[in-house]
């Protein structure tokens, strides 16, 4: 810049009355135009209708503090005489007493006390074991243990001899076992041409046959060796939240395979395929969820045999399970139609089987679309469990009523309330974020 | 069509199947525990304790039915059954007894299949109002808005009601007492209808109980009690009974602490059959003789359940009006045990 000056000054020949022989220290930008002030201007107070706005919100959340602040200051957590007519005694805000005294059980439901370490354990387990399917830095090996968690949960919370779950767990071994062992004999004698049908029914008939004919000797046997038992827990004792997190579990793990195979079936071209799955989703999606409940609780009882008891919360998992995956089935066929065809193209001039290009070139991309959906179905489902309350099942929202009707606190809504929207948030806002945190990291796209 | 007949016969052969197990008695026993269907919550008839243990007026009902025909009123498994699924859940046989406040009218003790055994407590549908409504009569409400619960016996009653005195009433419809409870402390409405024990239940969590009154109109029948499945009489019998010594104790005079007094030294007959001492009634019934007195050991007689859930001493407050015994000026009369 000085030689310009000096250059201009010199082609002219005037006298040079000053030149810089430096540069001019950059002065800090105008307070104005940087750091906070610039932020709270340029967001909060651009233009006139924003800065309305702006200050009208701040009205709102200062009543909203100015109503609630006091409430929650000045609250009562452990007053001298644990009911509502305590809380009154000693304060004016809320009464947390409640939530002191009935905490375990919003938690636990019914279960044992002396039993607490059951379900927690098996949450942990849960959690352990989700890490690896969530994040791919975790241990590879992890995965074992994923499989294995639902048969340790169940163990774990219900209680009894280990060897029940397995031998369930069995099942699947004895198909692959005739699968991989006996393929080759009994393509032998079928043929080529029939070798694999028929090794698949050998297989499905092995584990029916194990299943129906020896788990229950098998499963007696080993009791009377080793029985290895926790003391059984019924199911009338599971509530609060951890019969929301089972039921919510349950359908979000069994949902999304059995949407991805219902979205598959629905796109095949084998009629029959493609009929039953069409059949089934428009049944479920046209059948409220509450209906299904009730169709779990009490009709299912009548076409039972007389006698005959089939857990209700195992019943109620597999409705919400299919329900949820029927909603499922229809948010990841939205992610496959939405792939180009030439993606299919491209697959079958590779020469890909069917599987093969769903595995390595529809799904992937599919799944990646479905993201924000998916989740949005896991998060809604969740919520959904509170709808149990309408059969009878104590979850959250059916043990604030049931506790309301304890002399001690009848009259208590917003405490018991708040604490279950603050638990609800709590997992649902968990899932949003990790949605978010996977829809940045898949992202390959050139947005 | 035709899968509408395959699926009713299907739901036919599965009621046949499940009517067709009706010893009840003999399936609880080789159980070792009755299924007693109670209300998932309700102030003073049925709620959970701190611990998950269930206390109250029905479950008084049960616990006592499981001391006289198990020797422990431990052994019960409680469902909690809400008003859509309770009588289903009796039909199915996922509950061997329903006590859960259930009023018997005659369409669910004919068409829907079962049997009241008794009635252990005589409910009523009537007002609460704030004292500075200045209203000390339900007959003054004209033109009022009441809270009332949609889709209940309530609603109609409360049509009736004003129509039969030629008033109008603006309804404000809630789904639940809870919600009841803020909309009437919020003056959404005048006044606020349910069945009176609800309604005393409901004033007694208010901070100021005293600004409000239950005016003394009560505008509906309401025979509340235990329900057992049509059909299986012996069963029905034992629930009857149980509930009749309760009854019938409290007519004597037999308490929980002075039962093994009155065992032993009692020289009234009745009181002599109805502890077992003469007689072999219980074995009339497929119990042992004692059936009764374990029943009052237990729980109490009628009066002392009332005292400990509804009474003027707890929370509640509740006189006994209609409840009190036949001498007392009530309805409740225990037939002689003979």
């Amino acid at each position: 810049m000085s030689e310009t000056h000096a250059e201009t000054a010199f082609a002219r020949k005037a006298p040079v009355a000053f030149v810089a022989d430096g540069q001019i220290p950059a002065s800090p930008p105008p307070s104005t135009a940087v750091g906070p002030v610039k932020w709270v201007k340029d967001n909060l107070f651009p233009g006139p209708v924003n800065t309305i706005l702006t200050l009208a919100s701040l009205a709102f959340v200062a009543l909203l503090a100015y109503e609630i602040l006091p409430w929650l200051i000045d609250s009562s957590w452990a007053p001298a005489d644990m009911s509502l007519r305590g809380c009154r005694a000693e304060a004016s805000g809320a009464c947390f007493a409640v939530i002191n005294e009935r905490f375990y059980q919003f938690i636990f439901g019914f279960y044992p006390p002396e039993h607490y370490w059951r379900p927690t354990l098996a949450f942990i387990v849960v959690v352990v074991s989700l890490w690896p399917v969530l994040f791919p830095s975790a241990p590879r090996k992890l995965l074992i243990l994923s499989a294995l968690s639902p048969f340790i949960c169940y163990w774990l919370i219900w209680g009894g001899s280990i060897w029940g779950p397995v031998a369930v767990l069995a099942a699947p071994a004895v198909g692959w076992l005739i699968a991989a062992k006996g393929g080759g004999a009994i393509t032998k004698i079928v043929g080529e041409d029939f070798g694999p049908l028929a090794t698949i029914v050998a297989a499905v008939a092995g584990v029916a046959i194990w299943l129906l004919f020896f788990l229950g000797p098998v499963t007696g046997a080993l009791i009377s060796i080793a029985p290895l038992a926790l003391e059984e827990v019924a199911s009338n004792r599971l509530g609060g939240f951890m019969l929301s997190l089972i039921i919510g579990l349950v359908g979000i793990v069994g949902s999304l395979p059995l949407g991805i195979a219902l979205a598959l079936g629905r796109q095949s071209k084998l009629l029959i395929v493609k009929a039953i799955s069409v059949g089934f989703i428009e049944t479920m999606r046209g059948v409220p969820l509450i209906t299904l409940l009730f169709v779990a609780s009490t009709l299912l009882n009548y076409f039972m045999p007389p006698g005959s008891n089939f857990d209700l919360i195992l019943r109620v998992c597999i409705m919400v399970t299919l329900f949820a995956s029927a909603y499922m089935a229809e948010v990841i066929r939205g992610g496959i139609a939405a792939l180009p065809k030439g993606q299919y193209e491209a697959a079958d001039a590779m020469g890909l089987t069917y599987w093969q290009s769903m595995r390595f070139i529809i799904l992937p991309q599919a799944l990646k679309i479905s993201i924000p959906n998916i989740v949005s179905s896991f998060i809604g489902l969740f919520k959904d469990t509170t709808l149990v309350i309408v059969i009878g099942l104590l979850d959250p929202l059916g043990l604030s009523s049931a506790i309301r009707a304890d002399q001690a606190w009848n009259g208590i809504v917003w405490e018991l309330y708040g604490f279950i929207a603050l638990f609800f948030f709590i997992f649902c806002y968990g899932m949003s974020r990790y949605s978010q945190y996977l829809e940045r990291k898949l992202r390959t796209d050139h947005r | 069509m035709k899968s509408t007949y395959i699926l009713g016969a299907m739901a036919v052969a599965g009621l046949a199947a499940s009517a067709a197990s009706a010893a009840t008695l003999d399936d609880v026993k080789a159980a070792g525990t009755i299924k007693c269907g109670v209300s998932t919550g309700l102030a003073g008839f049925s709620n959970p304790d701190a611990a998950g243990k269930w206390e109250g007026f029905d479950v008084s009902v049960c616990r006592a039915l499981a001391a006289a025909v198990l020797g422990d009123a431990e052994k019960v498994t409680y469902v909690p059954t809400t008003g859509k699924t309770r009588f289903t859940a009796l039909a199915s046989g996922e509950v061997d007894i329903l006590a859960r406040n259930t009023t018997w009218t005659f369409s669910r003790d004919t068409d829907l299949g079962f049997d009241f055994v008794g009635v252990n407590y005589y409910d009523g549908q009537g007002f609460m109002v704030p004292k500075s409504l200045g209203v000390s009569s339900a007959k003054e409400l004209d033109g009022a808005t009441v809270c009332i619960q949609t889709g209940t016996t309530t609603e109609l009653n409360l049509a009736d009601f004003f129509r039969a005195n030629n008033m109008t009433y603006e309804p404000v419809p809630i789904e639940t007492n809870a919600e009841a409870q803020q909309k009437y402390l919020a003056n959404a409405c005048d006044a606020y209808t349910t069945d009176a024990s609800g309604l005393a239940a409901t004033r007694a969590t208010f901070e100021t109980p005293a600004d409000h009154i239950i005016l003394p109109e009560i505008i509906s029948k309401e025979p509340l009690g235990p329900v057992v499945r049509h059909g299986d009489n012996q069963w029905g019998d034992v629930a009857m009974w149980t509930l009749n010594a309760l009854i019938a104790a409290e007519e004597y005079g037999v308490t929980k602490a002075n039962v093994d007094d009155m065992k032993a030294n009692s020289n009234n007959p009745e009181v002599r059959r109805l502890l077992g001492v003469e007689g072999d009634l219980g074995a009339m019934i497929g119990l042992d003789s004692e059936f009764a007195y374990r029943a009052i050991k237990s729980e109490g007689n009628y009066g002392e359940i009332f005292d400990a859930f509804l009474g003027p001493n707890t929370a509640i407050g509740l006189e006994r009006g209609l409840n009190a015994q036949w001498t007392q000026g009530g309805l409740l009369y225990a037939p002689p045990f003979r």
